[in-house]
């Protein structure tokens, strides 16, 4: 979806999920090429098409939103960010850096009984590493939520229980 | 920080982020703020670029001249410190300003203006409490899809956010009740906000635009342009309906032996009575109105069926439930007129032609959405003239319910019955006053046993239930048609809630006839008590009371007091013939229950109290 940055917009939308009672699993914010104008990506849980549509056209309704997409259905690249910190003494920390690496994820931060990772990429991935860190201890986690883009050429589609609208 | 924090934060490292701790968090945010401002001033070049000789003025006197150049003719408004500068440049501007005694009064009476008028009802409130006694008002007139343009006054731009004296997030509270909200950042953009503001209220679905102005705002100096160009990207409402539905619409017509319209209010927004009454006898369906669009159809007609919904009449309900094509105009499918959904219009097709595309397929699946202004959708119809459906059979039918089941009651009892008493009044009126009303029972006698012929004679509030509405929107409505007669019907109940304004309705001396339906109850709380909750009448009841007509005097208003019909008839022939405006008290059979009823969760199939009529003494 695609706002005019102004004042209290994302208020607005936030106010609208609330009004409706729409339930928002994420959501992200950002500026786009262009100027004045932002880009927000939503996951929503809905139980079925027709409230899809509702708030697809709720969103549309409101001034400030000049484009709405349901990209639900469609070939999409969405990726998502998270840092977890993990309690990680001296004698675990290899496990630790093996077990990520094919997660392509990273170390941004040590500490003596810590570490930072930060791994990017489809919710269901940074989900999937998170939960094989659980054992070692997980003491914060922090996720941007996901944002997404359709992908240029639209072959299968993906099947995702949840909503995406940008 | 300036371009070079923006800048920073381009390759966004989260790395950098974490590290920063709370200081970083915050800054990341005041790079945020600082974009929003970058594209305030750039639109302010562009605005500057356009601008050519204008005069300064400030910007108080900015809104003066915009609501002149849009030719608002009254402002209702309650001033207070945040609006000094406004209602300075006010005192000899030559606009007419309504002095209401309570804001939620000025709101109401701006709905009331509205309503009539077609034309956006214009309010002003003070800061803190002067907005927040708005917020009923916005909401009803957001349920209600009413145009207002309101302006509240707001702390001067330095405090806001300091809880500084009278300080209210205004803005944030009225955000899901208005249809758009502006807060004032730069005395240049007044006027085209003021101007935005009034193309948003008055076009698509209308429906109230807040515009927030900090003090310092109205004081500080700008070059007044109101010649610019409104450039909306996002709000582009569609109001002339797609070929190819219509079409389909044809088709199902053609094909339909059950056909029914049910008309709403749109019908009325977008003046499309008479659109409505050429195509309904053109294709000869039967037409229903909800409750807020009463009067689009002429009651008299033989195509009309009467109000659907919880208190509609049997025929209508019956004709929904029945029908095999459902035509919405205008509609928007409230509960209170589908009853239980699963059971609502079961055999029909439905068509529903709205200008707000969210409201087609929200509450009822659609078959054939048309998103469009009524009429141009309505013309486009007519244009068509497609053969209609064979519903010969149907009309029949239709017509023979009406005969059975038509609304009554028994007119039993010594105290005159409230149904009999709207009748006097239809009457009296031959039917052409203005009726505006309250919430409760009295509300839904007014809808059921006055027969609107005409559009634009009907002000009530129906999805918010505003107890407290029909007073101040009388004054509304007697002054955007001055030489109406105007009947405000009420409770008791609900009369007491903005009774204040009768002070307004004396100093202006607007000839309103204010009924009290007076059963001493909040009705239709008791009606509900009686019926679902064992006649446990749990603070419904109250006996002690003021005396109205008393009460009116205090107020130099001329009242009556009236208990039986014969008493009734001669008081209301008595106020009717006075040129000022009259209260009249009216104690009437105080059991009365409102029939016929669709209770809560059953369908529209399924009302009680249908038969009545059979026994009525009349
Ligand atoms: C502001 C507000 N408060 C409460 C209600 C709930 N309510 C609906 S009808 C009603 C009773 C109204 O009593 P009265 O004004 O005497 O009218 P009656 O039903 O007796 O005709 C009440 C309390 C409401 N609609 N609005
Ligand atoms: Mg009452």
């Amino acid at each position: 979806m695609t706002v005019n940055n102004r004042p209290g917009v994302l208020n607005r939308i936030t106010g609208l999920f609330t009004k409706r009672h729409y339930n928002i699993e994420s959501i992200t914010v950002g500026q786009t090429e262009t100027e004045g104008i932002s880009r927000m990506t939503f996951v929503v849980n809905v139980e079925d098409e027709r409230t899809a549509e509702q708030i697809t056209k709720q969103l549309n309704k409101q001034i400030d939103v000049l484009k709405v997409n349901d990209i639900t259905d469609q070939a999409i690249v969405a990726r998502e960010l998270a840092l977890v910190k993990v309690s990680a003494p001296p004698s675990v920390r290899q496990e630790i850096y093996t077990l990520i690496e094919p997660f392509r994820a990273s170390i941004v931060d040590v500490s003596r009984d810590s570490v930072v990772i930060q791994v990017t990429g489809e919710p269901t991935k940074v989900e999937a590493l998170i939960d094989l860190l659980k054992p070692y201890g997980i003491k914060e986690v922090a996720r941007t939520g996901t944002t997404a883009f359709t992908r240029s050429s639209q072959k299968a589609a993906a099947s995702y229980k949840t909503a995406f609208i940008i | 920080m300036k371009k070079g924090g923006t800048a920073e934060r381009k390759p966004f490292r989260p790395f950098d982020l974490a590290l920063a701790g709370r200081n970083g968090v915050k800054r990341f945010f005041h790079c945020f703020y600082k974009i929003e401002e970058e594209g305030w001033s750039m639109e302010k070049m562009k605005v500057e670029e356009k601008r050519g000789q204008k005069t300064k003025m400030n910007g108080a006197l900015m809104l003066i001249e915009a609501l002149k150049a849009e030719n608002v003719e009254v402002i209702f408004g309650y001033p207070g410190g945040a609006v000094l500068p406004i209602y300075d440049k006010l005192y000899d501007s030559g606009i007419f300003h309504v002095l209401t005694r309570h804001e939620q009064g000025a709101i109401h009476a701006a709905e009331g203006y509205a309503r009539i008028s077609g034309k956006p009802g214009v309010v002003i409130a003070t800061s803190g409490p002067g907005a927040t006694n708005i917020v009923t008002g916005l909401t009803d007139a957001m349920m209600d899809s009413l145009p207002l343009i309101v302006f509240t006054g707001q702390v001067a731009s330095n405090v806001i956010g300091s809880d500084a004296f009278q300080e209210a997030d205004v803005v944030g509270i009225t955000m899901p009740i208005t249809k758009h909200s502006y807060q004032v950042r730069d005395v240049q953009e007044l006027p085209k906000i003021i101007k935005e503001a009034f193309h948003i209220a008055t076009t698509g679905r209308p429906g109230p635009v807040l515009i927030d102005i900090p003090k310092d705002m109205t004081t500080l100096e700008g070059e007044f342009d109101y010649e610019q160009d409104i450039h909306l990207p996002g709000y582009q409402p569609t109001t002339q309906p797609n070929h190819l539905q219509i079409r389909k619409l044809v088709e199902a017509v053609s094909q339909a032996k059950k056909p029914v319209i049910l008309a709403g209010a749109g019908v009325l927004h977008a003046n499309a009575s008479q659109e409505l009454q050429r195509y309904a006898e053109q294709q000869k369906i039967p037409v229903a109105h909800t409750l807020l669009g009463l009067g689009g159809f002429p009651a008299d007609h033989p195509l009309f069926l009467g109000m659907a919904g919880m208190h509609g009449t049997y025929t209508a309900n019956m004709a929904l439930y029945e029908c095999d094509l459902l035509i919405n105009i205008g509609a928007r499918f409230d509960d209170r007129v589908t009853g239980n959904l699963k059971c609502f219009a079961p055999k029909a097709v439905v068509a529903h032609i709205d200008i707000d595309p969210a409201e087609i397929g929200k509450n009822v699946p659609t078959k054939i959405p048309i998103v469009s202004d009524a009429k141009e959708a309505l013309k486009e119809l007519i244009h068509q003239e497609g053969k209609p459906g064979d519903t010969a059979a149907w009309l029949a039918q239709l017509e023979g319910w009406k005969r059975e089941f038509p609304l009554g009651y028994k007119n039993d009892t010594h105290a005159v019955k409230p149904q009999k008493l709207i009748e006097i009044i239809y009457e009296l009126t031959n039917g052409e006053a203005i009726v505006t009303t309250d919430v409760g029972q009295h509300q839904m006698w007014a809808a059921q046993y006055y027969k609107f012929n005409q559009p634009h004679r009907w002000v009530t509030s129906g999805g918010l239930g505003t107890m407290g509405f029909g007073l101040p929107a009388a004054i509304g409505a007697q002054l955007a048609n001055r030489g109406a007669t105007v009947v405000s019907i009420v409770g008791d109940g609900g009369f007491q809630m903005t009774l204040q304004e009768l002070s307004v309705i004396q100093e202006l001396n607007l000839p309103i006839k204010i009924v009290i339906v007076n059963n001493q109850a909040l009705g239709m709380v008791r009606q509900w008590q009686e019926l679902f909750y064992e006649k446990r009448y749990s603070h419904s009841l109250i006996p002690n009371q003021p005396d109205f007509v008393k009460l009116a005097e205090a107020y130099n208003i001329k009242a009556f007091r009236a208990k039986t019909e014969e008493e009734a008839r001669t008081v209301l022939q008595q106020a009717f013939a006075l040129k000022e405006p009259v209260l009249l008290d009216f104690h009437v059979a105080a059991d009365e229950n409102v029939y016929p009823m669709v209770a809560p969760g059953k369908g529209l199939h399924e009302m009680v109290g249908v038969k009545l009529c059979e026994e009525s003494l009349q």
